[in-house]
């Protein structure tokens, strides 16, 4: 169960780089490194830390003007690679609850909405038209990200279409459980089962480990 | 109205349509790796319970160990993720390819050793790489770990319709060249993000007349290219790769199951969303030189200069591949020094990777100051290669002999200790090149089994075609 999205405003950090990877968003450690000293900590941590663990003051999420990034300007193509959904919680650990990008990578789209995480989708020119926004000025100016209104408004006050499926927008904003939601299905999926097993019984007729069925 | 083979199968399994391109999407066969073992205990305290047993599948992969050496009890293999595994496969009933049985492997090499994936079917793992088994003429999808509960209570998972992209690779390819070149070579002219949202077929000449084993391996990288999806029109190499395969239909059913799978083709007049041809006939064996699986350039080649780059983030990704592999551009990449040889993946390490690979090391040994490790991609594999003579060809050269497992690509293997030391440069027959894939601050270079058994013994890499004798 996720928090519920409905409204969103704070800073946005600019981070365009491409093929961005789910692993680089957040890195696989072992256990036995132990907890991130600071919530969000694991957001692109190979990338704000040294080998030490002391910040690297050049890393954009490390700049005084996006400590408190809420929206994160990202490039073509982010978070591709592996399934690992660590990558929409540690956005979301560090506050970072939007993720605007001319693409991004088919799990990490579909896993957002596990988390309450909205990805916005516009045309490239439309995403550097937002970094250049996110960069100018002497602070961070307020972006916001209005679900109710399917609007995304940058600090000029240009504003921006936020384009969902109506039932993944629902999702987000009563913040629902995925599998309370399919639920509502549990009569489809039955139905669906039985005439498939029907129609193809061989691939449905399946042994189970003899010795183990409870 | 004609359709494409991914369309077919897609309209086959659609329970419900959610809207906006969204549908509920039966999971026919479900695969889980015993990592996830977990998300057993979240449908237990959810009170929900597993809808399908003899659909789902346990795997034993990510985590087990795969050299005795590091073992601390060098008799058992198991540890704490394959025992939690085990505990839920006997709650719940259902088959787990554990450490101690004879079937154990990696999630992708297993499904398809045992019959699980099949053509016309749907097939869903938490592993990217899943879209590996499409290769028979399946649809296969991974996502992240939460939604293992939703089909493990469900059986069911929510999917955007992707695109359809055709990807036909035309013409014959040149002696020595492999699949897995004719993959990287594909990647590096599409790109990283070529596919992306795309349900890709693997077409053409090249696919058609190419073994099974291979198209496994074109299919394994599908996720490179950004691809959801990855199919092979399934032919009479995928119906003999899987007759009489364990959970492959029998008999009569087999006749029926066959008879069905032959009209599993893309309609002629079908409509792709995008068509790419390739012709791979030029093509030389690949390796890459930078953290992208595009980044790739023929053994002959020379490192490319970002400075001709025109677009500035094309440009300064090339520019940080440049700096995390340390090369320099204009330099020919045949030479560079290694320090280690992996041999292994759900990409390349069944038994004809074994055998292209054991061919190039016969009478051979690694060079000084290389490590070389050879992990089988299943017990059965691994038993024969035993059998072949192969396991000697590797331990005589001086590899490591080991066993199934994700093992050195993506360094989970072991409690994380199978992986390169910081500063280590491998040429690996694995996926990923991505920084740190293979331990933090390590360098992957990715090539095929023979080429990463050339580099072996070079201890350099080095063109396989132009090994001395």
């Amino acid at each position: 169960m996720a928090e519920p999205f409905t409204m969103l405003t704070g800073p946005a950090a600019p981070y365009l780089e491409e093929n961005v990877a789910t692993n680089v968003i957040s890195v696989q450690r072992p256990h036995s490194a132990g907890p991130y000293k600071h919530p969000g900590d694991e957001l692109f941590f190979g990338l704000r830390f040294d080998g030490d663990g002391n910040e690297i003051p050049d890393f954009v999420l490390n700049r005084p003007r996006y400590r408190d990034s809420r929206f994160l300007i990202a490039g073509a193509n982010f978070g591709c690679a592996s399934s690992r959904e660590a990558a929409v919680t540690a956005l979301s650990a560090f506050g970072i609850r939007c993720v605007v990008a001319p693409s991004v990578g088919d799990i990490f789209f579909n896993n957002c909405f596990k988390f309450g995480v909205l990805p916005v989708l516009l045309p490239e020119a439309d995403v550097l038209s937002l970094a250049e926004e996110a960069s100018s000025g002497e602070t961070s100016g307020e972006f916001s990200a209005d679900l109710l209104a399917n609007l995304l408004t940058a600090p000029s006050g240009k504003t921006y279409p936020i384009s969902l499926p109506e039932f993944r927008r629902t999702q987000l904003l009563e913040g629902l459980d995925e599998i309370a939601l399919t639920m509502r299905n549990a009569g489809d999926i039955a139905a669906f089962h039985s005439a498939a097993a029907a129609e193809r019984p061989y691939l449905y007729r399946l042994e189970r480990p003899v010795s183990d069925i409870p | 109205m004609p359709k494409t083979l991914f369309e077919k199968i897609w309209d086959r399994h659609v329970v419900a349509d959610l809207g906006g391109g969204f549908a509920l999407v039966f999971v026919d066969r479900h695969v889980i790796p015993e990592i996830t073992y977990n998300r057993f205990r979240e449908l237990e305290s959810k009170g929900l319970p597993l809808r399908h047993p003899e659909l789902t599948f346990g795997v034993s992969d990510h985590t087990v160990p795969a050299l005795w050496a590091a073992l601390e009890k060098p008799d058992d293999r198991s540890n704490e993720f394959s025992r939690g595994m085990k505990a839920a496969s006997l709650k719940y009933g259902f088959h787990h390819f554990d450490v101690d049985g004879p079937d154990q492997g990696i999630s992708h090499i297993v499904a398809a050793e045992q019959g699980i994936a099949l053509p016309g079917t749907t097939l869903a793992c938490v592993d990217s790489h899943v879209c590996t088994v499409g290769a028979l003429g399946g649809i296969s999808w991974a996502f992240g770990g939460s939604e293992i509960v939703h089909v493990l209570a469900t059986q069911t998972s929510i999917l955007r319709k992707p695109k359809t992209m055709r990807i036909s690779l035309e013409g014959a390819p040149a002696p020595g060249v492999t699949p897995k070149d004719l993959t990287l070579f594909t990647i590096g002219r599409v790109g990283a993000a070529g596919g992306l949202g795309c349900a890709v077929e693997f077409a053409g000449e090249a696919v058609r007349s190419m073994p099974m084993e291979g198209r496994f391996t074109l299919c394994n990288m599908a996720v490179e290219l950004g691809a959801s999806f990855a199919t092979i029109a399934p032919d009479e190499a995928a119906f003999e790769y899987l007759k009489g395969r364990r959970f492959a239909p029998q008999g009569a059913d087999w006749d029926a199951a066959i008879a069905d799978w032959r009209e599993l083709v893309s309609d002629p007049d079908a409509a792709f969303d995008r068509d790419v041809t390739i012709d791979v006939s030029g093509a030389a064996p690949q390796v890459t030189w930078g953290i992208s699986p595009q980044d790739t350039i023929p053994i002959d080649g020379v490192v490319p200069d970002p400075a001709d780059e025109p677009d500035v983030q094309k440009r300064r990704a090339m520019q940080a591949g440049l700096d995390h592999t340390g090369l320099r551009p204009g330099q020919k990449i045949e030479g560079t020094k290694i320090d280690f040889v992996f041999i292994g993946s759900c990409t390349n390490n069944r038994i004809s990777d074994l055998r292209e690979a054991a061919a190039v090391l016969r009478g051979r040994r690694i060079a000084d100051g290389v490590t070389g490790w050879v992990v089988p991609g299943s017990l059965r594999i691994r038993a024969q290669a035993e059998e072949e003579g192969l396991a000697r060809i590797f331990t005589e050269a001086g590899f490591n002999w080991g066993f199934p497992g994700c093992s050195m690509c993506g360094g989970q293997g072991n409690g994380f200790t199978e992986r390169l030391k910081p500063g280590m440069r491998a040429v690996s027959t694995i996926n990923r090149n991505l920084p740190g894939r293979q331990g933090p601050g390590s360098i992957t270079h990715l090539a095929s089994p023979p080429m990463a058994a050339a580099a072996a013994v070079a201890g350099r890499i080095a063109d396989v075609r132009r090994l001395g004798g």
